[in-house]
């Protein structure tokens, strides 16, 4: 219910939300959970395996119960904590893992199943018989799991990611950071000052202390206008730092637009990578639950979320409260409960010397031990003294101490230390390089304490980093010693929950240690504690009590599980932003990119290169009849088609020629200016890298051509030879792939439209390159061909390209010509035998594609050694043939080959089909192969066959080059 | 994680492509045993420590770099340049 006159919400800008299909109204600074508790909603969720009633158990990201569905025009965020979700208008929730509905829900039926469904159930369960697992056990246990749903559409939502760098990162904005931004603000040091809440000042702004007396919100006001008005801080609300990692980078996130309204380009979440010189760790602590018969009904919550709730919200989570406690921390809560005119019906203190709280009855040395309720707590059971007793109370604040919130001091595999005297784990220091922990992350807990070892942290940060610390005056606040009586479960019959995400119990973990499940690594694993998007930060600690107990070891002996990033959930979508779609991989466009597009051709990816398939005519239906027809054009006419996204790397030195035969298997040093010449490259295990043509433009300058898809991987390896094995040499290179745009023109009239295109004849023998003036444009002409035609191939700057493209398109069209795209290429290149990296594809040596005899035996070339190794070479080794079927039957790149008595299986396997097309000059299908022996085979007929897809047929062995064989066409 | 290129000052890791061994650096002769080549090609140590491993800045300078770090406590220790006059690795 609201309390009037409480909270920092904005009464004068009310809002409206939904819950389930129920509109309620709502206040500016509201979030969902405090929203929904002015309204007396009291239960929000059910709980993952026994299907519980949840409630709100905390005021912040650690919330493990209040987890729901948030729906958006283009999302649907499931698990979102209520704690976190702040109200807009329009904001529309929905409960989840229930059915039908939140108040009646089927699966309830576990919570009476309980006794079967304790730790390990599912190993102990779905074991036998092995046949049930795939058809009857998984899809069961997929139907009962999970939490919330998605939407099953993608993610339309938008995200960002950014980078940022200081001096200073400070992590959490109460006392301790907010303190210690000051100092360093003061100091000029860079600052970035990162709170996970809507709102910066911590534990001030749920708790009604004072400070310099005054009360402590005058103080955070006056903190954060000085703060804003300093340039060199940066204030990051509703930013949740994640993880710790290497050389002070730190993963956050920042909920950019969730508490908006959705609008386009408004993003989501950012995800932050933040680079650190030095970082204070000022997280506060997180309150912990004590573990008693049913604690988990709705209305039983932390006793410092209560305070959060009435002091910052202005919502009681009921109208006659207790607390449950065994420290002092819930006392202040209870004044301020008791001074907003509610009923504290009694402080349950387990300690028999506790203090007394004026008019409010203290039960001493008490416990709870069991509630009533099912969807909202109705009364509790005390077990005092003097007997049990029983209680009416609506909402019950539970204060088991404190735990330091040290997380990201384990990100690098640092270990906590146990404090005995806190009763709970605190950072080691030095376990994160760069960062110090200060104030309750540290184990401080009292505002006044807080205070000063924040301003401490600072000024050493500030002393390491060669800054003057400015002076800040160290305020007075509350100092209370922090005396505390550990209490983690309250022993007794029934159940006592420590995982209220989870539903992990006492017995649980007892079950666990009992089964052999000893270590709290197993147990977590056994048990499931931990292991919700919570991530067990309001359980882990006392499960591992828990488990210390039943083992009869300390705690420091069973130690802690590892707290891992990222400390909050992390939405994939963030961490991914700008990564989907076309944002997952940079695209690159040729010159004649829209001249292809204007010709209707569909642009295929050829690694991050967009190439056009075919160039369809009015008439055809398929691209087999456009791939046909460019086949036959390119052989009984012309084609043009751009080659530009082949690799190009300029060479220059008077030791280029020398490193070419040192790269190259070929020795390229002896070839002549104006001369180009084919050349194979070998990794250094013998395998073949790639291949290309080479001209030698000058005496000390030459032009490498690589494919397509090994451009970057050979430039890489290059860089590699020349800088580890002869970075003496004088030779350099450079990638010019992007400098020049390149079109082939191949076919009979080749040289005729050359002829006319450049004003004179090419004049260029087969393998021969030359400086050209294209029509007023310096360019180059080089006669090579990867058609089996005359071809040459034209370069010019590529600003020129698209002019170039469209000029000799027009010229072959009124030729009989045209364009030709990778379809038709790769029909021309298997009618010819010429590979590409679907022969070339890592596990072919230069003996298999029948080039071993282009491995020079007078000089040393990488991959030499390895390939003359025995099983590099040899009738063992799968060769390079042609296939030809023996009907009229399409073939299947992937197919394998059998003789024709062998059963087919895989120990009979012969080889297999790397290419395949449709070749309308020989009126057959083809493909390329790698048979077994295969170059002594020509002839033989063998059985090609494709499970996948069907196809079953002979084939005759061939040579790979079906087309003009003796090379008269290339040479004419 | 950082490197610190001797040419470019720290970048980001995301810069760089990771090879492996910085023992690839050391290519046996050409007429080397075939163990030479062998574990030249394919042994390799996997050391919980000091390492030395190769790195190549290809969205930077394009160099190769040995990188001299620890695995265990992900210290690095040096960044060096693979090119020096004298790499001619057995090639002069």
């Amino acid at each position: 219910m609201r309390i009037d006159g409480k909270g920092r919400i904005d009464r004068t800008r009310p809002l409206t939300f939904a819950f389930d299909g129920v509109s309620y109204p709502a206040y500016k600074g509201d979030t969902l959970a405090s929203a929904l508790m002015a309204n007396d909603v009291r239960v929000v969720g059910r709980s993952f395996k026994y299907h519980r009633p949840r409630g709100i158990l905390t005021a912040g990201s650690e919330e493990p119960g209040a987890l729901v569905e948030i729906m958006g025009p283009a999302n649907q965020t499931p698990n979102t904590r209520a704690t976190v979700q702040e109200v807009f208008e329009g904001l529309t929730a929905r409960s989840q893992n229930r059915w039908p509905s939140l108040r009646w829900d089927l699966l309830g039926i576990n919570d009476l199943a309980s006794p079967f469904l304790s730790a390990g159930f599912y190993y102990k369960t779905f074991m036998w018989p092995r046949a049930f697992w795939e058809k009857i056990y998984e899809p069961l246990i997929r139907r009962a799991a999970g939490l919330g749903s998605l939407s099953g559409r993608h993610d339309e939502g938008t995200y960002e990611k950014a980078y940022a760098f200081c001096d200073l990162l400070i992590v959490g904005a109460g006392p301790t950071g907010l303190i210690a931004a000051l100092a360093a603000g003061r100091s000029g040091a860079d600052v970035i000052l990162a709170e996970d809440a809507a709102e910066m000042g911590g534990r001030l702004l749920s708790d009604e202390g004072q400070i310099d007396g005054a009360p402590a919100q005058e103080w955070l006001a006056s903190v954060l206008a000085e703060l804003a008005l300093m340039p060199n801080v940066r204030l990051m609300p509703r930013t949740a730092v994640t993880g710790a990692y290497d050389d002070g980078t730190y993963g956050a996130l920042e909920r950019v637009g969730l508490h908006r309204r959705p609008r386009p380009n408004l993003p989501r979440e950012c995800f932050w990578r933040i680079t650190a010189r030095r970082t204070i760790l000022a997280t506060g602590a997180l309150e912990r639950p004590i573990a008693f018969a049913d604690n988990d009904r709705p209305g039983i919550m932390m006793a410092s979320a209560m305070a959060s709730y009435l002091n910052r919200y202005g919502v009681s989570p009921g109208r006659k409260v207790t607390f449950f406690a065994n420290n002092d921390s819930a006392r202040a809560t209870a004044r301020s409960f008791v001074a907003a005119g509610l009923s504290v019906a009694a402080i349950i203190d387990s300690r028999p010397d506790a203090p007394d709280e004026g008019d409010i009855p203290v039960h001493k040395g008490a416990v709870v031990i069991g509630t009533k309720g099912r969807h909202g707590l109705q009364e509790i059971t005390l077990r005092t003294g003097s007997g049990e007793v029983r209680l009416e109370t609506d909402a019950l604040g539970m204060a088991g101490g404190w735990n330091p919130s040290l997380h990201l001091t384990c990100h690098m595999n640092g270990r906590p230390r146990w404090s005995a005297e806190l009763a709970a784990f605190v950072p080691s220091p030095g376990a994160v390089p760069g960062l110090v922990a200060a104030g309750a992350a540290n184990g401080t807990f009292s505002t006044h304490g807080c205070l000063a070892a924040g301003l401490a942290a600072a000024q050493e940060v500030l002393t390491d980093l060669g800054h003057k610390a400015a002076p800040v005056d160290l305020p007075q606040a509350e100092n209370a010693p922090y005396t505390i009586s550990p209490l983690w479960a309250v022993p007794g019959k029934g159940r006592a929950w420590l995982d209220f995400a989870n539903d992990v119990t006492t017995k649980d973990v007892a079950l666990s240690a009992q089964e052999g499940f000893s270590s709290v690594e197993h147990m977590k694993r056994y048990t499931t504690q931990g292991m919700a998007p919570d991530q067990g930060k309001s359980s882990n600690v006392a499960a591992l009590a828990v488990l210390a107990d039943a083992t009869g070891r300390g705690i420091p002996e069973t130690g802690t599980t590892t707290f891992r990033p990222p400390f909050v959930p992390v939405s994939i979508a963030a961490m991914g932003a700008g990564a989907r779609a076309e944002g997952f991989a940079p695209q690159r466009f040729m010159t004649s990119d829209q001249a292809s597009r204007d010709r209707g051709a569909p642009m295929i990816e050829a690694g991050l290169w967009y190439r056009p398939s075919y160039f369809p005519k009015p008439g055809e239906t398929t691209w087999r009849e456009a791939c046909d027809r460019e086949v036959a054009m390119v052989r009984n006419s012309v084609g043009i088609s751009d080659v530009s996204t082949l690799g190009k790397i300029d060479l220059q030195g008077r030791d280029a020629g020398r490193f070419l035969d040192f790269v190259y298997t070929n020795t390229f040093s002896t070839l002549p200016v104006g001369r180009v010449r084919y050349g194979v490259m070998l990794r250094e295990d013998g395998h073949v890298l790639d291949d290309g043509t080479t001209a030698r433009l000058g005496e000390n300058h030459w032009l490498m051509t690589t494919t397509t898809a090994a451009a970057g991987l050979v430039m890489r390896h290059l860089d590699f030879v020349h800088q580890a094995f002869c970075a003496d040499w004088d030779v350099r290179f450079i990638s010019v792939t992007e400098h020049w745009a390149q079109f082939a023109v191949a076919g009979p009239k080749a040289r005729d439209l050359l002829t006319s295109a450049l004003g004179a004849a090419p004049g260029l023998p087969f393998m021969g390159v030359r400086a050209a003036t294209i029509q007023g444009v310096a360019g180059r002409v080089f006669r090579i061909s990867f058609s089996g035609e005359e071809g040459y191939e034209v370069a010019v700057p590529a600003r020129y390209g698209e002019a170039l493209f469209r000029d000799l398109t027009a010229r072959a069209e009124t030729m009989g010509g045209g364009l030709y795209g990778m379809e038709a290429l790769n029909v021309l290149r298997i009618e010819k035998g010429f590979i590409t990296h679907a022969e070339i594809h890592g596990r072919t040596t230069a003996f298999d594609i029948g080039m071993e005899k282009m491995v020079s035996a007078k000089k040393d070339c990488i991959g030499k050694a390895a390939a003359s190794r025995p099983g590099m070479i040899g009738a063992a080794r799968a060769q390079l043939v042609g296939l030809k079927p023996l009907t009229d039957s399409p073939l299947t790149a992937g197919a394998h080959l059998f003789t024709q008595s062998a059963d087919v299986k895989r120990e009979t396997d012969q080889g297999y089909v790397t290419s395949v097309g449709y070749s309308p000059t020989l009126a057959s299908w083809l493909a390329l192969a790698f048979l077994h022996d295969g170059r002594a085979r020509h002839g033989e007929t063998i059985r090609l066959v494709d499970h996948l897809r069907k196809v079953d047929v002979l084939c005759t062995v061939t040579d790979p080059v079906f087309h003009d064989p003796m090379g008269e066409k290339l040479r004419a | 994680m950082r490197l610190n290129c001797p040419h470019c000052g720290p970048r980001d890791r995301r810069e760089f492509y990771y090879y492996g061994a910085a023992a690839y650096l050391d290519r046996p002769s050409p007429d080397a045993p075939a163990q030479a080549w062998d574990d030249y090609l394919h042994n390799r140590d996997n050391p919980a420590g000091m390492t030395q491993d190769l790195w190549y800045h290809e969205q930077g300078c394009t160099a190769w770099l040995k990188v001299t770090r620890n695995t265990v406590t992900h210290e690095i220790i040096a960044v060096d340049a693979v090119a020096t006059p004298k790499a001619s690795g057995g090639m002069a």
